[in-house]
């Protein structure tokens, strides 16, 4: 990355009334995802009805932030081409502690990334708006092996 | 177990093109159909069922009345087959079950597409351009990178031996002047020193867009008969699980191994029994899946059978003869029935300096989407 992801002209979400507490939360730099009262799954992308048992009863709550990564990409030549000048960079799938998967962009860590590593929500303000990116989670210095 | 039964008797295609200028896709539907009707050797008329494809940014609606007022046809039975890549394979026992429902008695399915150099972009609004787009991924390019990267993760396979399947494909198209790759080999090599796209996906491993079109003609049993080498529909399988990767039930496996088990159930079949794996090709990883998701291997022992077999029309296992898309160009939707019209070729022996020995049984298979919309064929020679 060569350049300050927020000062991209990429595309930004198509808000609905049903999506927007997401994307409310996410420009608060929080991650808020759907949880079903009645099977008690919690529910990415936003619906109007849970995809497990199809109930109206869903609650906005506020993730742990915590996922881990399922697999990612270091995209060279991008889709759109809002995000040339950000190439490359890498997008992830990261399943959430909550159990359901969201593709995010993952930010560079200090160690090269693997498939099965922990990442952190890391709010980050890409193409004028923050949004729920997340980091890898890096190895502390206490926790060195004795 | 009760199957959707009907023969191919005609097929038709278009020969590839980088760009178009100046032509419809209405026009090349109306093309690449007389071919098939011809090649059949039926009259129009004798056309009563109708199945076609959505067409972004030139017919979005009524696409089957449209098509049938062009084409002079009052079908009994019309509809549009939406799978991605899959909507060729669809179509075949779409038509079968259509038939056999007593709706209509002989299909014609036909998808096209011209490729002018500034195609508009269609302005979707879906969950997958609310939340992947955003976040930088955009294109099916990015999907089945990280569905490869996740293949290598889970089970240790190389670039190279991803790299093996579009080298393969390469070479076969070298015996289809067709091809838009007839007369540009690719080596492993060649596959690996390609640009890196989307990490792990390199250049060589994605398909071409192009111009094009295919059709086939798909008829009753008894209708076949009478008609010059009919082959025949034996089984079919189809699962349909997400659409944006993200939502996949697994990273490693798709809905074409149920599609398969099905297609392979209820033409009582083997994968191992078939004479030629007429296998969907978008992307090197999809072939990959789709050898182990058939049971031709254990899951992720790709790479080790595509180095114990002969890919070629004199392999073993001849895999993809026309140069699958790899070799042969993606003409759109179309990309996915040059599986089906190839698999036909060979099994009427009409492949040419490309035929493979024993012709009795072709897999075909579909996938669009991420690995999401599977559909799964077997034919039969007659
Ligand atoms: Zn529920």
């Amino acid at each position: 990355m060569s350049v300050g992801l927020n000062t991209l002209k990429t595309p930004g979400p198509t808000i609905t009334a049903l999506t927007k507490p997401f994307w409310d939360a996410a420009a608060e730099g929080r991650l808020k995802i759907q949880h079903c009262e009645d099977c008690t799954r919690a529910v990415f992308y936003p619906r109007p009805i849970c995809p497990h048992c199809w109930s109206k009863r869903l609650a906005w709550k506020d993730a742990s932030g915590r996922g881990r990564l399922a697999s990612f990409s270091e995209v060279h030549k991008p889709g759109h081409p809002g995000w040339l000048p950000a190439a490359p960079y890498v997008v992830g799938l990261v399943e959430l502690a909550e159990g359901p998967t969201i593709l995010s962009f993952i930010l560079p860590g200090t160690r090269p990334l693997q498939v099965g590593d922990m990442l952190l929500l890391a709010p980050t303000a890409i193409g004028g708006r923050v949004l729920p990116a997340f980091k890898p989670v890096e190895p502390r210095a206490e926790e060195k092996p004795q | 177990m009760s199957r959707p039964k009907g023969t191919i008797v005609g097929i038709g295609e278009l020969k590839p093109q980088r760009l178009t200028q100046g032509v419809t896709t209405l026009e090349m539907i109306a093309e690449v159909s007389r071919l098939a009707v011809l090649d059949a050797g039926l009259e129009p008329a004798a056309i009563d069922g109708l199945l076609v494809g959505p067409q972004v940014g030139e017919t979005p609606q009524h696409v089957p009345a449209t098509i049938a007022e062009y084409l002079g046809l009052a079908p009994t039975m019309a509809n549009v087959v939406d799978l991605g890549g899959a909507s060729g394979a669809g179509m075949v026992w779409r038509a079968a079950a259509a038939i056999e429902a007593g709706m209509c008695e002989t299909v014609l399915c036909v998808l096209a597409n011209n490729r002018e150099e500034t195609a508009p972009r269609s302005p979707n609004r879906n969950p997958i351009r609310e939340f992947d787009v955003p976040f930088g991924a955009s294109g099916a390019n990015i999907s089945y990178a990280l569905l490869m990267q996740a293949h290598m993760a889970a089970y240790g396979s190389t670039a190279r031996d991803f790299a093996l399947i579009a080298a393969a494909a390469r070479a076969n198209a070298q015996l289809n002047p067709d091809a838009i790759f007839f007369g540009k080999p690719a080596d492993v090599e060649a596959v690996l020193a390609s640009p890196m796209i989307a990490s792990p996906l390199h250049l060589l491993e994605i398909v071409m867009p192009v111009a094009g079109g295919e059709a086939v003609v798909v008829t009753s049993a008894e209708r076949g008969r009478s008609l010059r080498k009919p082959v025949h529909l034996l089984g079919a399988g189809e699962k349909v699980t997400h659409r944006a990767v993200s939502q996949a039930p697994s990273l490693t496996s798709g809905p074409l191994k149920s599609a398969m088990a099905r297609a392979f159930q209820q033409s009582g079949t083997r994968a191992d029994e078939m004479d030629l794996l007429s296998l969907y090709d978008c992307y090197t990883i999809m072939v990959a899946a789709t050898i182990e998701d058939a049971g031709l291997c254990a899951p992720g022992r790709f790479g080790a059978w595509l180095n114990d077999h002969d890919l070629s029309h004199k392999g073993d296992k001849p895999l993809n003869t026309h140069g699958g898309q790899l070799g042969f160009g993606q003409p759109d939707l179309a990309g996915g029935m040059t599986h089906v019209v190839e698999a036909v070729r060979q099994l009427r022996g009409e492949a040419g300096g490309r035929q493979i020995g024993k012709a009795g049984l072709a897999l075909v298979t579909g996938n669009g989407a991420t690995m999401s919309e599977a559909t799964a064929l077997v034919l039969g020679a007659a």
